[in-house]
């Protein structure tokens, strides 16, 4: 099993994706650099948080023209699992992977702070070991996180089981007070059609630790091991 | 206005330089050394007196300097730390001049080899009920968060402060502490004769032109068109630059190397010449400009930001290109060290201007008179008696902890990123950050601390409060002080009223960090802190770094259980002078500061450091402004938690409440461990009180048998919590 952490120039929390996936969760992982041309090698990808080209002219809209994001797309296409962490979910929209975008927070400040979110779904990689409507604590630390999409889409959206993730207070409520950035219907993450595709704006990779407040990130790391296991079995059959 | 004036220099400095080079410098020459010799590059007002601090240790490794300081945190780690300040930038451009001061902060640390690991900073406003300062305040805010944010360090701590006397010149004061392998140091030097001169980064262009000198005169009502002297950041820019420069630190190619920070490439040049006694020859016109039609004056002054000169090893210049290239950053070589000890300057080859780097890099020392004073005999004079005790202690105490100084600063750390790199134990709101040292099983603890009006009362003993305030802070963590970098912000130094203000400063924190035990590695000095009206308060912020041996010691001021007994290391005193109870309260800012004996302060601490190691403590919370009850609602708020407490003294209740005596730290422990602490507190012969028990939901206070506090802890929350939320109007 091999994840793959994607390095664009201003990802600033490849590193911390890298430290969670190995040191806390035991996987072997590697770093892509943003020109490289072969994902092959990769079980699952990751897209990290930070400022990818600063974000200039808009969050994620320079990074979806990387090089390597035309083999991501690929990636993704062929089912493997994709996981775009904060300003990898912006570049997932932006690049079409994933519907909606990311617009600024509500009070247009930056928000750095612990959440609780709902689980909506147990039916994808990266949920599959959660129960339904299970409260996660995990930090979000973003200034452009207010989910949008139109109704059309989003009613498609419950349809299919894409919502993932829902702000929600400490009992699972997923009241107006719980949402930290006005996005819509609370949303915190999302998954495309298929499901393998996901984009979240909290962090699991900063909740793999008791002494930083929360360890519920693992969670969903421990999730999608536990799917690509499942799989490499069926693939052996 | 002659030539000489209008780049800064005084008739004398302008004849001395005349002398140094046996003629008249031409334009370019007279501009490098306008910056050069300015205040803010030279420190020809304070190098003198900063002789005093004690700067060695046998943990040192780099003192006072070079780009930033470095202390040995063992297991062949070393951190280090500088703290900076932007303060007449953020007064006329505060987004821009905020996020640039961290930047340039960011680059100090990571120029010395270390990788950044930490950024806190130190602020002063005005009062928020005045416009402008909200204006400035929330901008200078969201400046420091999009640029620590974007490069991805996490800004962990610092403190806030609002006094009138900082309305029309605010501070910015902007720290970072870096990680690195204690054999991996760099340095600002320039050796080798023939090695290449390498400027590495972004572009330069017309931005901040003669900052250095901007900042080294008053702020007045022409300093609006100065704007052209605040800087651009690029974050994105500096988080490239970061990751090429340490990149390259990994090859063995680099000689020396230095940022570009005030002063630009005059600066850069010099003083890295001048500490290898070695000389730089350069062409202008081989620098990446921004703009077309650069003069060479234009060249060699400009403050444009996320620029690195790098001294290579001859023949290692594609090295640095490969890497560059890699992050997508220029990389060119502008000239090579010379034995001649001379900064050469050329325009396509023609010489514009040649001097000796040392005489940029040291400028003649500048004496200054000083003089008490005349306001401070009629402020300490506090006539107490006059001073009515008030009905309602509750009351007092929910005001005290709405005051702006006091209550929580979510509003702004909440728009900084302070979890980026996951190694954040303690988050801002505490009474110090602490930061994992991955890898191994310690921890640092970092703070930065002043009590400004303290240091307008009195100087010296304010600046010591500084210290003592710091490392008490640290050692409530659990952490011991290591090592400090000053950040000392005063008014005009020409002014001797000002310049004593300097100097007792100097003595105070001097004295503080010889009897406490911790050296000061690195600092700045920010004079012409004043507007046309008045002049700020001495304001000499103490950044601390302390290591945490054991991360199973780290202690935060959290009350944890119900039936914990609540013990009171140190003494309460009747002191009110200078204390925020008789600002919020009585309007009143005057009186003596609180006494502060510095062995009993050491005693304190060593006593509480070694309680925690013995795992005895189960809180730790430092006792400062707002005094006892501000701190026991404290420990209640952050513990969820309420406490019921006895306290006895012949005094005035306000006093006993919220006076802000020194040498005091509350504790909480495991009841049972009571007579083991009091055994130990009569060992080191230490004053103590058993003050109450951890419990219930409401904060209650008896004094004297008389319940004069008791109020519920939703209400001391939402006064401490949401008062800066509403003063900001979200």
């Amino acid at each position: 099993m091999k994840f793959g952490v994607v390095v664009f120039p201003g990802s600033n929390c490849d590193a911390d994706s890298y430290h969670a996936l190995k040191d806390v969760m035991g996987q072997e992982v590697e770093y892509i650099w943003h020109k490289e041309q072969n994902v092959d090698r990769f079980d699952c990808i990751i897209l990290p948080g930070g400022f990818s080209y600063g974000d200039y002219l808009r969050c994620g809209a320079i990074a979806r023209f990387s090089p390597v994001m035309d083999k991501v797309v690929k990636f993704a296409d062929s089912g493997k699992p994709v996981i775009g962490i904060c300003n990898g979910f912006q570049i997932l929209t932006e690049a079409g992977l994933l519907p909606g975008v990311l617009t600024q927070n509500q009070s247009l400040k930056f928000i750095c702070k612990m959440v609780s979110i709902r689980i909506e779904n147990t039916n994808t990689p990266f949920t599959e070991l959660c129960s339904k409507k299970q409260v996660l604590k995990i930090p979000i630390a973003h200034g452009d996180g207010n989910y949008y999409v139109d109704k059309d889409t989003l009613k498609e959206m419950e349809k299919n089981g894409q919502i993932l993730f829902r702000y929600c207070d400490n009992d699972g409520e997923t009241s107006e007070k719980a949402n930290p950035n006005g996005s819509i219907e609370n949303i915190a993450g999302i998954c495309n059609q298929q499901g393998n595709v996901i984009g979240m704006m909290p962090h699991p990779e900063r909740a793999v630790d008791r002494a930083l407040g929360s360890e519920d990130g693992k969670t969903l790391f421990a999730s999608v091991i536990h799917y690509l296991e499942r799989s490499s079995v069926y693939d052996s059959l | 206005m002659t030539l000489y004036e209008m780049v800064g220099l005084t008739s004398d400095e302008y004849e001395l330089i005349v002398e140094l080079l046996g003629r008249e410098p031409n334009e370019l020459e007279l501009n490098m050394y306008g910056v050069m010799w300015s205040e803010h590059c030279s420190y020809k007002h304070s190098r003198s007196l900063l002789k005093e601090f004690p700067t060695s240790g046998t943990h040192v490794l780099q003192g006072p300097g070079e780009n930033a300081g470095i202390v040995d945190i063992g297991n062949g780690l070393a951190i280090a730390m500088k703290i900076e300040s932007h303060n007449h930038p953020s007064a006329i451009e505060p987004y821009q001049g905020a996020a640039t001061g961290v930047g340039g902060i960011i680059r100090d640390i990571f120029t010395m080899g270390a990788r950044p690991i930490a950024l806190l900073n130190s602020l002063r406003f005005g009062n928020l009920d005045d416009r402008h300062t909200r204006y400035l305040f929330e901008k200078v805010v969201q400046g420091i968060g999009d640029y620590g944010n974007c490069v991805g360090i996490p800004t962990v701590g610092g403190e806030v402060c609002f006094n009138n006397c900082y309305k029309e010149n605010p501070l910015v004061n902007a720290m970072c502490v870096g990680l690195i392998k204690t054999g991996n140091i760099k340095k600002g030097t320039a050796t080798g004769i023939g090695n290449p001169v390498m400027l590495v980064g972004s572009t330069t262009g017309r931005d901040g032109m003669g900052g250095a000198s901007f900042a080294s005169v008053e702020l007045s009502n022409q300093s609006l068109e100065k704007r052209s002297a605040v800087q651009v950041g690029d974050p994105f820019m500096e988080k490239l630059l970061l990751e090429a420069c340490l990149e390259l630190f990994e090859t063995d190619s680099v000689v020396g190397i230095q940022d570009l920070g005030a002063a630009g490439l005059t600066s850069a040049c010099s003083e890295t010449a001048s500490r290898g006694n070695s000389g730089i020859d350069l062409d202008v016109a081989f620098v990446p400009k921004r703009e077309e039609g650069m003069s060479p004056v234009e060249v060699m002054i400009s403050e444009s930001q996320e620029r690195m000169l790098v001294i290579v090893k001859k023949g290692n210049e594609a090295e640095v290109e490969r890497i560059f290239n890699k992050w997508g950053l220029h990389s060119v070589v502008i000239g090579h060290v010379t034995g001649d000890k001379m900064l050469t300057v050329r325009e396509n080859g023609t010489i514009v201007a040649q001097v000796p780097a040392k005489s940029l890099a040291e400028a003649p020392v500048t004496h200054t008179e000083s003089k008490v004073p005349s306001y401070l005999k009629e402020l300490v004079k506090l006539e107490s008696r006059a001073i009515p005790i008030p009905e309602n202690m509750n009351e007092v105490l929910l005001k005290l902890l709405a005051s702006p100084n006091i209550t929580s600063k979510e509003w702004v750390y909440q728009q900084y990123d302070y979890m980026v790199r996951t190694n954040t134990v303690v988050t801002p709101g505490s009474d110090a950050a602490v930061i994992s040292i991955r890898g191994t099983n310690k921890a640092i603890a970092l703070t930065t601390d002043c009590n400004g009006r303290y240091c307008f009362l009195n100087p010296k003993i304010g600046s010591a409060i500084s210290v003592a305030e710091a490392a008490r802070n640290l050692v409530c963590t659990g952490a011991k002080p290591l090592a400090i970098t000053d950040g000392l912000n005063f008014g005009n130094p020409e002014s001797p009223e000002v310049f004593w203000q300097f100097e007792q400063a100097v003595k105070g924190i001097s004295e503080a960090c010889q009897i406490l035990g911790i050296p000061v590695i690195s600092g700045n000095v920010s004079f012409y802190n004043e507007s046309e009206s008045n002049a700020i308060y001495p304001t000499p912020i103490i950044g601390m770094a302390g290591l945490i041996e054991n991360r199973s010691h780290i202690t935060t001021p959290g009350f944890k259980n119900k039936g914990d007994v609540i013990v009171l290391i140190g003494e309460n005193k009747e002191e009110l002078g200078g204390s925020e109870y008789l600002k919020v309260i009585h309007g009143l800012e005057k009186g003596e500061v609180p006494q502060l004996d510095l062995e009993v302060e050491r005693r304190v601490q060593a006593f509480c450091l070694e309680c925690i190691a013995d795992g005895l403590v189960k809180s730790a919370h430092d006792c400062s402004d707002g005094g006892l009850a501000v701190a026991l609602a404290e420990s209640c708020i952050s513990g969820n938690i309420g406490a019921e407490l006895h306290v006895n003294k012949t005094m005035r209740t306000d006093a006993l409440l919220f006076g802000e005596s020194q040498s005091r730290i509350i504790i909480s422990i495991d009841a049972e461990l009571l007579p083991t602490i009091i055994e130990k507190a009569h060992t080191k012969n230490l004053a103590y009180e058993v003050l109450g028990t951890v419990t219930g939901q409401a904060l209650r206070i008896y004094v004297n048998d008389r319940l004069e506090i008791d109020t519920p802890l939703e209400r001391i929350r939402q006064a401490w919590r949401e008062a800066l939320k509403c003063a900001m109007g979200k």
